[in-house]
């Protein structure tokens, strides 16, 4: 593993119901940087990127994070630095505000600027107050976003966060996304679209597990 | 007068019942026809249900003879086996609980901590504030409503939770990815469960008298007791099943909770290998 790589996959296996999803997957993803993952539908994407945050383990191999294996972290701690955004947006009961305070509650710098926290991602601070279920669906997934930025991670995993959206709200996404890799926070996107790769600084191509196939 | 004196007072009015004297087992046999009714219906209408109407009327028969038997005989100086029936009765609404979410690890031993824990402390609670005497002719009747009634919420309550953290997979992990723990991040759906569980109840207590005279009351009434007296033991009843389904929900909702959940804050593999 080189200096650089903050987060890698060593021979990496899951189990699902009829045979491995994934099998002897590595990878490593480097720090500061807009990696894309990319690969066909029902390759083992978003389950990789589970292993991640630990929604799931994997049944084989390890992920590392900063040179140790994920599972040697705290998880509350390990989830804060390590935030993985799924690909359908999910807003919870309550204000836009409300939603930043959820995944911050402690912070108060959240508090205090909820508006900076949404003119982050490109959010009118103004929206701080409306109900965060009226919002449309590129709006929830900007909030997603600024909900996870709230949390400072050392690593932003994204879900195919564009597949929701249409086409004018996939390019702001996908301009905020560059963005924030730009000033230095490691990403990691998951995308079935090849074309998501010409963003990319580092690309991860994931072949969908076939059993004559050697790991 | 305590509970246990109303039923005393309804068992020595018996001679002077609505019906005349107790209920034979000719009264039973005639009682039949009604079953024969039933049969009727439901092959006139073609409902199919004549052979579980059959087994039904055997079952209640043998069950209920059975434990007319086992009741006499420990309300004939044989208080001791009163703990031995209350168990059979927790063992009995354990299995049936647990079966019935199948979804849930251990649902049985949930189902067994949650009905006995409501049966204990609720008794416990009566008995303490000697509301209700020692008796096995007390205990054991007001015991297997408390159980019976467990039963159902624990059932509802692991079910519930059970479809709900599943259905509602993708929110739930948006939680847990936020570093919310399990307990937190489960607590929207734990409340609806726990409602969901304790509510039958409630609306049965708030409805009591005006959409029915349940059980407790009307068997005294029938007992030939005074209907207030058989009002005083109703509501003893209700606050009774209350407070017991307070306790079987709040207990297998804790424990239903634990076992979806790993150590790590994660669902378990079957949650979270629901396709969403």
């Amino acid at each position: 593993m080189t200096i650089d790589t903050v987060i890698e996959y060593r021979d990496v296996r899951v189990d699902g119901d009829d045979g491995p999803i994934v099998a002897g997957f590595s990878a490593g993803i480097p720090a500061g940087r807009l990696t894309v993952m990319v690969g066909p539908s029902g390759a083992g994407k978003t389950t990789l990127l589970r292993l991640l945050n630990r929604l799931d383990d994997p049944d084989g191999g390890a992920v590392y994070l900063a040179g140790q294996d994920v599972r040697s972290y705290d998880v509350l701690d390990l989830r804060r630095r390590v935030q993985v955004v799924g690909q359908v947006p999910v807003t919870f009961p309550g204000t836009v505000a409300d939603n930043l305070l959820l995944a911050a509650p402690a912070a108060d710098g959240v508090r205090a600027d909820a508006a900076g926290c949404l003119a982050r991602v490109g959010l009118d601070p103004a929206l701080a107050g409306r109900e965060a279920d009226r919002l449309s669906v590129g709006e929830a997934q900007r909030l997603a976003l600024a909900r996870s930025l709230a949390l400072l991670p050392e690593v932003l995993a994204l879900d195919e966060p564009t597949s929701a959206l249409d086409t004018a709200s996939k390019a702001g996404i996908v301009s905020l996304i560059r963005g924030l890799a730009d000033s230095g926070l490691t990403i990691v996107m998951v995308t079935h679209d090849p074309a998501h790769t010409e963003l990319a600084d580092h690309v991860v191509r994931v072949e969908p597990y076939s059993p004559g196939r050697r790991p | 007068m305590t509970a246990a004196g109303a039923v005393a007072a309804a068992g020595a009015a018996r001679g002077a019942s609505g019906f005349g004297g107790p209920v034979s087992f000719g009264d039973v046999a005639l009682a039949l026809v009604l079953v024969a009714v039933a049969l009727g219906v439901s092959r006139w209408r073609r409902v199919g249900l004549e052979s579980d109407m059959a087994v039904a009327t055997v079952r209640s028969f043998v069950q209920l003879l059975a434990i007319g038997y086992i009741l006499d005989f420990v309300f004939r100086d044989h208080g001791a086996f009163t703990v031995v029936v209350l168990a059979v009765m927790v063992g009995t609404a354990t299995l049936t609980s647990g079966g019935r979410a199948a979804g849930v690890p251990g649902a049985r031993p949930i189902a067994a901590a949650s009905i006995a824990v409501a049966a204990a402390g609720t008794l416990g609670v009566l008995l303490a504030l000697r509301i209700i005497a020692v008796s096995p002719r007390v205990v054991i009747p007001l015991g297997s409503m408390i159980i019976s009634s467990a039963m159902n919420t624990t059932s509802l309550v692991m079910s519930r939770l059970h479809h709900d953290l599943a259905f509602n997979r993708r929110e739930v992990e948006a939680r847990l990815a936020l570093a919310q723990p399990a307990r937190q991040a489960a607590l929207p759906w734990q409340r609806v469960a726990l409602r969901n569980g304790m509510l039958p109840t409630v609306d049965q207590t708030k409805v009591v008298g005006l959409v029915s005279l349940p059980g407790a009351m009307t068997g005294m009434i029938l007992a030939g007791a005074s209907p207030l007296a058989a009002i005083r033991l109703q509501l003893l009843v209700m606050y009774m099943l209350l407070g017991g389904n307070a306790f079987a929900a709040l207990v297998s909702g804790e424990l239903t909770l634990r076992r979806l959940f790993t150590a790590d804050h994660q669902l378990i593999r079957t949650l979270r290998r629901t396709p969403l």
